[in-house]
Order: C-alpha cells, then structure tokens, then sequence
C-alpha cells in the first residue's frame, strides 16, 4: 500500500493543516454507545473519526492482594487486534497494546474512579472487576479512545449479585461505586506545532506525544510522554491548557 | 439456454447467471455443470454469449498491456520493485528503464529512488505471478509532485469514458493533470487538486448511474476552482518533489 | 378444557419462543469496518460476530508461500467480556482448532488458484457468546470474503443444530446446547449444495443425525438469503 509519507505530514503541520483539514485544536467526531455487549457487566463502543475500541467490564469475586487486604481489584487489559489494522499482528501482546493498558489503568486508577475499599465484601473476599480493551478499527490516538470507552462502560456498569459464596450473573445489585470520571487527551508534536487527538499518519509523523488525564475537579490524574524528541516547558503548558480545555468537549459526549 | 440476469443487475458470488450450454463465462463468473454462476460481488455484464460480472470490490490483478502507477519500494544491483497496489510486487529491469549504457554496480537510485512514483506499462505476468514493467512506452514517466486518488480497479474504465471524454472534460474544468493507472491508481496534480479528486471520487461512487457524466460537469461548474474539503481517508499523498 | 389444548398447541416449545425449526433473531451487515477489505457483522441471537478480511497480500514468512495458491489463514477470538466468566485473553487450543476448521470451511468456497504465493487473512472476533459462535463467525467471515471482492464459488452459511428431548432443534442457545443429546455445527454452500463443516459431539443414531443435518441444512439456507440481502443493501447503496 502507498504510504502517506511523513515529509508530507510534516509540511502539512508548517502550513497549518492536516490531512483531515481539522483545526490543530480540533478533536474527531465522537460517538459513544453504552451497552453493546450483553454478555459484560458494563460495555461501551467508542468511535473516535475511524478508531473503534469497545471496552468491556468482566467482575467476579476472589481473594484480595496480600498487600491491599481491604480493597477490590481493578484491572485493564488491551488487545489490538489484527482485524483492526492490516499492520497488526496476532500474537503475544506487543509493547504497543501493553502501553495503552497501562495508561488506561493508570488514568481509571489514579483518578480513583472506582471506590475500590467499597468493592470489599468480606476479610476473604473482594470485587474483581476487569476492564477488557477491544480494538475494532485503529485510525490512531488509541489512549483517548479506550479511556473513554473504559470510563463509559464502568459508569453504566451493574454489578452482578453475590449469594451464597456465588456469583448470580443473571441478577443485578446496582451501579459500581464511581466518584470520578477522568478523561484523557493526547497531544503530538509535529514539526514544532502541536495538534490533538492525531490520526494514524500523524502519530507515525509525530516527534513527540503527551497524554493529560483530568479529572472532573479539573486536577490531573496521570501523564504519559511518548515519542523520541522532548518538549519545552512553554509547550507543556502549552499542553495542559488544551488538554484542559478540549476535555470539557469528551465530557459533553459522555453524558 | 437461458440467462437468469439482465444486464446490470447486482449479483453475489454463487448466483447463477445462466443455465444450458449456449452461453460461456467470461470474466467474474465460471461454469459448473450446465451453469454460469457469479465469482463476485458486481454488476452482470452480457456481451453476446459472454456473461461476466464486473467486480466491485477487491485487488487490482495485473495483465500483460496494462499502464499503471506503481511506488518504487526497493532498489537493487539491475532492478527496481514497485508496489502495484495489488497483492504482488513489479519489477522493472534496467534494460526496461533507460537507453543509456549503465555500468555494472552503478548507482541506480539516480534513475529511480525508493519513494518515486512511476507511470509505467506490464509486459509481461507469469503463470506465478512475476510481473515485469517496462517505462519503454508512450507516457511512460516518473510523476513528480501532485496526489494520488485510489479509486476501484474495475472502474477505470468509467473514469475515462468514451474515447476519453469523461477525463477530458475533468482535465479541462480543473485545469490539472491527471493520469489514470489500470491498477484504479489517480494521478492529479495542478491548482485545483481537491475539485479534481472529488469529481473523480465522484465518478468512482456514482459509476453505474445513467447520466454520470452530466452529473460531474454540474458539480464542476457549481464549484469553479473552490477548494472542497476532502476525506482523508480515501486518498494518499505522493511526497512534494518541487518541480 | 378445549380451550386449554388448543392453547397449548399454539405455545411456543422453546424458552425463548421459538419453534423448533426457527432460526433465532439474525442480524448481518456488510462492510462495518473501515480498515479491512471486507467486513461484517453478525448477530444470531445474543450471539454477535464480526469478521474482517486482509488480502489478498503479500505472505511472510516466506516458506509459508505456495506457489499454486493462496495460503488461507483464520483465527477466531473470543473477546475477554464475550462470556459469563471472564475469558482469558489469547488463543487456546479451543480457539486454535476452531480457526482450523472455519478455514477449511471456507476454503472450499475460494478460488486460491488465483492467486498463488499470496496470504489471505480472516478474522474473526466474537463479542458476544450464546453458543453457535463458530456458526456465526462463518457467516460473518463469508460475507466478509465477498465483499473484499475475492472470487468464489459461493457463499457459505452455517448453522447448529441437534436432538433436544426428542425434537430436531435448529440454532441452540446456550441453554439449550446443554440439554442436548448432540449439538451439531454444519456449514452448507447452497450455490454448490455442499456441506463444508460438519462437527459433532454426543450420542446419536445415524437416522437421527441425518435428521438434524437435514434441518441445519434448512437453516443455512434461511442464513442465505440474509447473508445476500446483507451484501445486496451495501452495494445498492454504493451504487
């Protein structure tokens, strides 16, 4: 296949346009649908222009960690599947889908999301709740996508019943206990001029990456820097403002 | 000794298009039996006893005789591979590129380098699918600068139109240059690029529409060298070589 | 009391309401993703599945080439959420031997000849379980394949069935798969009249496996006409 050359890309960015002629500042649209899958306790599928993730919320019940013995577990994990982009191989998870699990598990966990210590039932046993990342359609900006999808599938989330030392997943006892709802926005570098929510092209154009997760209080809940070349101060501030500014948009689309 | 189809009607791989032996498969169909059945998803076609289907989806497939756009992917010590956009590479030998006489181990990237793109013609492809290019022809050249439109291969044919007016009248409204691969590769370069992409895109979509080309010289007339916001999804850039 | 048996005529026998030969509710779209060739979704009940297609393409490693045809690769996936217990991400030997067998299912409809030393990938991801999932894989993988123009002799559907308390059961739930003496997996090219996947485990007699094939059969073909009105709407549409 004929490759949109990063040269292009970048001489595109000197100008002041992208390839989808968006603003710099201008996120793809956005559409969230919550409950897609019925066989998950919580599901959301997330389109970002043409990234699809569907994220997916399994919970059951088990010990807790040794060194949380009051707290419920919370887990994300992320899968790119090769149905999603002809680039992605089936296999092992790569170092690419192991970053965007962590960002997301970082984001989700950090932000306190979830009331873990609420997700304790007993001194032998506490909530698991697993959030599973499923890429359908790769167009770029994966973190944005699956956080998004995360956070919308763990807020319509119902619990399944716990009875007799068993799980009833045909019953429900209610909503997980959420006390925040943090969103995340990725920003790249390219040819010095910074340009949210990037596509497949721009991230493979891109010098450099940062991801802002906010929470509703507007406080920052976790960071992640990608990409070979670094930033000035000046750029980072840079940075937060956009990222705190264009939240507000995502935070719109969640409702 | 019937035919089950009319002319343009949309079939999918398995139906049959006619029963008995009076008539034969052509392209996009096969016989099993005393049938002709649909290969692929298209629009039957009848051509006196030929039934075929033309496709409209998947790969280009390469024949002897066709003029392409391909990409220069790799250089080596007497050849070039080109990507074709289709599932196998070309090759175009040094004896194909240029009349010059070229030393053993020279340096061929001077001709063409990785990254060029090149309006070339197929000689010839194998039983295994080796194909070989040569730019010995008419037109034949490197392209320099403009865009690339991929349209579906089996619409080419509709984007030149009749003796060529389709693309002449486009060429002639936007003021660009633009050449046509037989492997659904576009090649639009000039002041009025994204008018001409749409207007080929147009074509693309529209393909099997009475009054297609009426309806593309509307469109270009209501939107004289204004620039039109494009999907960037459907078309790839070929890198800005200056001139 | 007339009134009564009357009733219990016209009451469904299924838990779900259906009578024994009714396919549950089917859902196919064609084309629903945007990087593949060819795409579809699938949905049988609370089944869903989504298949995409890659390919024709280059094929590597290269020993894996054949220079006569086309090397057909499947892998089917079973989503983490597509299950009541969370599904360990990652190809078990279950999900390994599925993508074996739909690959052969589906091979028998191409025309790899076409393109030797090529690689031909088909994915299928399911996001939702009620049993039947390879069925709905095929169906999703079938549609896929045609709508990434790749030739062949037909389209292939598939459909379950089997022997629940004495009846010929077609599309089993879950719950119905555990009552069953046998649940029987058959994928059925209609424009060649084969049979292209047949599995089975339990206990039968061979006039009662004929039976139930019979009735699979008979839902493939249902499956059939939706796989070509699917494919029909898109490039009406495209048109």
């Amino acid at each position: 296949m004929m490759t949109i050359s990063e040269g292009y890309v970048h001489e595109l960015a000197e100008k002041g346009l992208r390839l989808d002629k968006r603003k710099f500042d201008e996120f793809r649209d956005v559409e969230i649908e919550t409950n897609v899958i019925k066989s998950a306790e919580g599901s959301a599928q997330v389109k970002l222009g043409n990234t699809i993730v569907i994220a997916g919320i399994k919970m059951s019940v088990g010990e807790p960690f040794e060194d949380k013995p009051d707290e419920g577990v919370l887990m994300v994990g992320a899968e790119l599947t090769p149905i999603a982009d002809p680039d992605f191989e089936p296999g092992p998870p790569d170092i690419r889908s192991i970053e965007f699990a962590r960002v997301v598990d970082r984001t989700v966990r950090e932000s306190k999301m979830i009331d873990v210590k609420a997700l304790k039932i007993n001194e032998e046993a506490v909530w698991i709740v697993n959030v599973d990342l499923h890429v359908m359609n790769f167009d770029g900006n994966l973190i944005d996508a699956g956080n998004l999808a995360a956070v919308a599938a763990l807020a319509t989330a119902k619990m399944p019943k716990y009875e007799n030392g068993k799980v009833n997943y045909d019953e429900k006892s209610g909503a997980l206990p959420i006390t925040a709802m943090p969103i995340s926005v990725t920003t790249v570098k390219i040819n010095g001029k910074l340009l949210i929510d990037p596509t497949k092209e721009e991230e493979n154009a891109a010098d450099a990456r940062l991801t802002v997760s906010i929470k509703n209080d507007g406080n920052i809940c976790s960071l992640q820097k990608g990409g070979t070349e670094g930033f000035t101060v000046e750029e980072l501030d840079k940075m937060l403002l956009i990222a705190a500014e264009k939240q507000e948009n995502l935070r719109a689309a969640l409702k | 000794m019937t035919i089950l189809k009319n002319e343009r009607d949309l079939v999918v791989p398995g139906e049959i298009l006619a029963e008995g032996l009076d008539y034969l498969p052509g392209y996009g169909a096969f016989r099993e039996g005393d049938r002709i059945l649909a290969k692929n998803v298209g629009i039957v076609s009848i051509r006196e006893r030929n039934v075929g289907v033309t496709a409209l989806s998947g790969r280009y497939m390469p024949k002897a005789g066709d003029k392409l756009i391909g990409e220069v992917l790799d250089v080596q010590m007497s050849t070039w591979f080109l990507d074709i956009n289709s599932p196998y590479q070309a090759s175009l030998s040094i004896g194909e590129a240029s009349e010059e006489y070229v030393e053993r181990g020279a340096d061929l990237s001077r001709f063409f380098d990785v990254g060029d793109v090149l309006y070339a013609k197929i000689i010839s492809v194998s039983k295994h699918k080796n194909i070989q290019l040569t730019m010995k022809d008419i037109m034949c050249k490197k392209l320099r600068g403009g865009k690339i439109v991929n349209i579906t291969p089996s619409k080419v044919p509709r984007l030149i139109g009749k003796a060529g007016s389709m693309i002449s009248m486009i060429k002639e409204k936007t003021g660009c240059n633009i050449v046509i691969g037989q492997n659904g590769r576009v090649w639009i370069k000039g002041e009025n690029e994204d008018l001409a992409t749409q207007a080929v895109l147009m074509v693309n979509d529209k393909s099997h529409l009475d009054g297609l080309t009426n309806m593309v010289t509307e469109f270009l007339n209501s939107n004289p060298g204004v620039k039109v916001a494009a999907d960037a999804k459907v078309y790839e850039y070929v890198e800005g070589d200056a001139n | 009391m007339r009134k009564f048996t009357n009733m219990l005529k016209v009451m469904p026998i299924r838990a779900d309401g259906r009578s024994k030969e009714e396919l549950r509710e089917l859902v196919i779209k064609a084309g629903v993703l945007k990087n593949a060739e060819g795409s579809a979704y699938v949905k049988m009940g609370n089944t869903v599945a989504v298949a995409g297609v890659y390919g024709p393409r280059e094929l590597f490693p290269k020993f894996l080439q054949n220079p006569e045809k086309a090397h057909l690769k499947c892998r089917y996936n079973m989503a983490p959420f597509s299950t009541k217990d969370r599904k360990r991400p990652g190809q078990d030997r279950r999900s390994q031997e599925i993508s074996k067998v739909v690959a052969d299912a589906l091979e028998a409809a191409i025309f790899t000849k076409e393109f030797p030393k090529v690689g031909i990938d088909i994915y299928i991801e399911i996001l939702q379980g009620d049993a039947g999932t390879r069925c709905a894989g095929i169906n999703a993988a079938s549609v896929a394949l045609a709508d990434a123009g790749i030739p062949m002799r037909g389209l292939i559907a598939a459909v379950a069935a089997g022997k629940v308390d004495g009846d010929y059961v077609l599309d089993l739930t879950y719950n119905e798969e555990e009552k069953t003496k046998a649940d029987i997996p058959v994928a059925y090219m209609p424009s060649m009249k084969k049979i292209t996947l047949l599995q089975m485990d339990g206990d039968l007699s061979a006039d009662d496996l004929k039976n139930v094939v019979n009735v699979a059969i008979k839902g493939c073909e249902k499956v059939y006409e939706a796989q070509v009105e699917a494919l029909k709407n898109k490039y009406t549409a495209v048109l």
